[in-house]
This record gives C-alpha cells, sequence and structure tokens, in this order.
C-alpha cells in the first residue's frame, strides 16, 4: 500500500497550519523584496559612481550566490555581530534580499524605460526630484513590470521551503517532522509537492490576467473605449 | 557591463582578503572546503548536461509531439516548473524508495536538479525556436527537406544561438540550486561548511569564503557562456 488515506486526513491539519506559515513567509519575504529591490535600483541608476558601482557589485553578488547560503549567513554569522534573529525573521530577510536584487533589475528596466522627456519636462515644470520620482515616474515605471514581479513572487514561494534548513516550522519542515514520526515520506511529501503545484499554478493564471488587465489599460489610459 | 564586473572583481577581492587577513587558520580548512567544491562542481556539470538533454528533449516533444507525447512532456514541464526544487529534491530522496527505486544521493541530486533545471529550459529552447523567423521554415519547405531535417539543419542551429544567453543564466541558477543537496547528506560546499562551523566555530569566515567560492564559480560560468556566444554568432548574419 503506497498511499494511505486515513493518514492523509490525520496529517491534513498539521499541514493546512504549516502552510499559513510558508504563505507568511512568502508575502513578508516579498513585502522586503519589493521595497528593497526599488531602493536598490534607484541606488544602481545613481549618477555619483561611489554609489552606484558597490550598489551593482552588491546586486551581482547576491544573484550569484544560493540563497541557502544567505540564509545560513543570516542566521548564523548575524549572531557573531550581536543580532540574533530567530529562524522565521532571518529566513524573511534572506529570502527578501535575494529576491530584492531580483527585483531591483526588474525595476531598473522599467525606470530606464521612462523617456527622458518626462525628467525634462518635470524640469521645465520646476517640480522637485522627489515629487517627480514620486508622482511622475514612479506611476508611469512601475505597472508595465507588474507581471515580472509577480513572476518573482511565485519564485520566491518556491524558494520558502529552504526555511527548513534552519528549523523554520513552514511545510517542508513539518512534512519532514511528519515522515520521521511515522516512517511514512510518501503522503507528506507528496501533498507538500501537489500544493506547491497548485498554488503556483493559480499564480501564474493570475499573473496572467494581471497581464492581460495591464495590457489594456497601459495602452488606453483612463479606460475609455 | 564591464563596469558591473569591475565591481564584482573588486568586492571579491575585498572579501576574500578580508578572510584571509582575519582568520590565521585559514589553511586548515582549506582544503576540506575544496573537496565540497570539487563535489558541487561535479553536480552542477552533471546536472547541466542532463538539463540540455531534457530540455531539447521536452521542448521537441511540446512542440512536435503527437497527443500523449506532448501531454506527457507539458506535465514534466508544469509539475517541475511548479513546485519547488527541495520539494522534488525530497521526493525523489524520500519517497522513490518506497516504491523500490534506490539511487545514491548523488545520483537524486543531479537528476533532481537536471529535471528541474530541464523544465525551465525546456520553455527557453521553445522560445529560441519560436524566435526563428518563418521564412526559414518556407525556405526548408520550397528546398523539398523533410520537417526533421530542415528542424536539424537549419532551424536548431540558428535558435542555438539566441538560447545560449537564457542558458548561461539557467546554468548559474543550478549552480545556486546545488546549495540543497547538503540537505540530502551530499557533502558539498555548503555541507562542508556546515561541517566545518561545527568544528571550529569560524562561522564569519567559513561561510564568507564559501560565498566568494560560489561567486567564483558563476563568474567562471558567465566568461563561459560569453565566449561561446561570441564563439558561436561568428557566421551568423545580423539582422535579416
Amino acid at each position: 500500500m503506497f498511499w494511505d488515506w486515513s493518514y492523509v486526513w490525520e496529517i491534513m491539519p498539521a499541514l493546512l497550519r504549516a502552510s499559513l506559515v510558508t504563505i507568511q513567509a512568502t508575502v513578508l519575504g516579498f513585502i522586503l523584496a519589493a521595497v528593497l529591490g526599488l531602493v536598490l535600483a534607484i541606488m544602481r541608476m545613481s549618477k555619483t559612481n561611489w554609489i552606484s558601482i558597490p550598489t551593482a557589485g552588491f546586486v551581482e553578488f547576491i544573484r550569484s550566490t544560493p540563497v541557502l547560503i544567505q540564509i545560513f549567513f543570516i542566521y548564523f554569522v548575524f549572531p557573531e555581530f550581536g543580532v540574533v534573529l530567530p529562524a522565521m525573521v532571518a529566513g524573511v530577510i534572506a529570502l527578501g534580499l535575494h529576491y530584492g536584487s531580483y527585483c531591483s533589475e526588474v525595476y531598473r528596466a522599467g525606470l530606464e524605460n521612462i523617456p527622458s522627456g518626462q525628467w525634462e519636462a518635470s524640469i521645465a515644470l520646476n517640480l522637485s526630484p522627489y515629487i517627480t520620482f514620486r508622482d511622475i515616474i514612479i506611476p508611469q515605471a512601475i505597472p508595465p513590470v507588474v507581471p515580472a514581479l509577480g513572476n518573482y513572487l511565485v519564485a520566491l514561494f518556491k524558494e520558502t521551503p529552504l526555511l527548513s534548513a534552519i528549523a523554520v516550522l513552514e511545510l517542508m519542515q513539518t512534512a519532514k517532522i511528519l515522515g520521521s514520526e511515522s516512517f511514512r515520506y510518501v503522503e507528506p511529501i507528496t501533498i507538500v509537492g501537489a500544493f506547491f503545484l497548485v498554488m503556483s499554478l493559480v499564480a501564474a493564471a493570475l499573473i496572467r490576467r494581471v497581464e492581460a488587465y495591464l495590457n489594456r489599460t497601459l495602452r488606453n489610459p483612463g479606460g475609455a473605449r | 557591463m564591464q563596469l558591473r564586473q569591475l565591481a564584482v572583481c573588486a568586492i571579491v577581492f575585498f572579501t576574500a582578503g578580508l578572510a584571509v587577513s582575519s582568520f590565521a587558520g585559514f589553511r586548515e580548512f582549506i582544503p576540506g572546503l575544496l573537496q565540497g567544491a570539487w563535489v558541487t562542481i561535479q553536480i552542477t556539470v552533471g546536472g547541466s548536461l542532463l538539463a540540455v538533454v531534457m530540455a531539447l528533449i521536452g521542448a521537441m516533444a511540446k512542440m512536435y509531439g503527437l497527443g500523449p507525447i506532448r501531454w506527457l512532456a507539458v506535465a514534466y514541464i508544469e509539475i517541475f516548473r511548479g513546485t519547488s526544487a527541495l520539494v522534488q529534491l525530497f521526493w525523489l530522496f524520500f519517497v522513490l524508495p518506497h516504491f523500490g527505486v534506490v539511487l545514491d544521493p548523488m545520483t537524486v541530486a543531479i537528476a533532481a536538479l537536471g529535471l528541474n533545471v530541464g523544465a525551465y529550459g525546456a520553455e527557453v529552447v521553445r522560445g529560441a525556436v519560436n524566435s526563428v523567423p518563418r521564412g526559414q521554415w518556407e525556405a526548408s519547405v520550397a528546398l523539398n527537406m523533410p520537417r526533421a531535417l530542415a528542424l536539424r539543419r537549419i532551424i536548431l542551429p540558428q535558435a542555438f544561438v539566441a538560447m545560449i544567453p537564457p542558458w548561461g543564466n539557467l546554468f548559474i541558477e543550478l549552480l545556486k540550486a546545488t546549495a540543497l543537496v547538503s540537505l540530502i547528506t551530499i557533502s558539498d560546499l555548503t555541507f562542508k561548511a556546515q561541517q566545518m562551523n561545527q568544528i571550529t566555530f569560524r562561522t564569519v569566515e567559513i561561510f564568507t569564503i564559501v560565498l566568494v567560492m560560489y561567486l567564483a564559480i558563476s563568474i567562471v560560468i558567465t566568461v563561459g557562456t560569453r565566449t561561446l556566444e561570441t564563439i558561436a554568432a561568428r557566421g551568423i548574419a545580423r539582422g535579416r
């Protein structure tokens, strides 16, 4: 007997509770990534070399090293400097940092697509750089890159099982514990896999709808037919 | 582009220098880490080869396969892109033995990562093949070439050039994903780092050096794919 339904119903409540932790980590991590990404993108596009070059180096460094090591780094190395973080916080920071540097490239693409005439017009209208950014540039730069950001949200969601490596009680860790208690790994791990599959298919479908919606509204501002 | 590479190199040398100078017993754990790095490189290479093969098969089956073969390819691509790499790794490691398939961890690692990246690669291959202008197909038909021959001789060589840069990214993704295999007891770079960390407690130095090692490998991959790109682009007409 490979598959035992009664065992499935027995472990379901625990897995559902754990899936809340997974979703929590995803949401918090992505909020951090979205904010940090924008900051990094702006810093990287700075005209001042001593801001833009280290930022570029930082982004490239984060992007080309494994997120698992970054999680370990934040969890194990920060305490050496007196910053002791709970596992969940360390994990969320690591994921946010990793995907923040990915998002920064997405934002940069969005920001670079704004015609320079927009900046020049704002200067001509005597708008301060901050106001220009907040009211002119950002509203034009962000909507086109929302689908790309959505893809990174799904990617981040799929990375959350890594938090099990620092014993955050999310879905994967719970499945492993359940498996080691009963010596039945087939059901818990398969359920976790199915959960991720369903969630990412749903998310992908949502992203396609958002993309279609944005394509309609961006080509047709104001929504006039 | 050059600015970016310069920045990366500067940071690498700075951190490496910092790590070396701050840790006197550096020589003690470097052989262990290098052993781990060698395992990581083996898995990366093995996984990459499997990924390329799976991507080609997956893309061809999805585009030109008949009924069941196409569904199989779509299912493969969606399942491996839709679930996380760690779950796939654990599934192959913990669940397959229940079905009587016992593989050694190294095979599981290469299979899981190769299949995972191969699913992403299949979409890359599909995109690249679709990006070849339709006229190339039409000209092949006009020259009375069978479809398979046209695909092999005309379309794929042109698609190959377009797919090198995304493959470079995927290889780096694969390298980063190899860190996961430490969780199924393979003594790769990450595993060695944790082991050393538990023995020596030189957490800062060990993890910094390990990060730099991963960065070095990924720079090698980047430089390699850039070179391949220049070589492959030779003799391909630009424009249309």
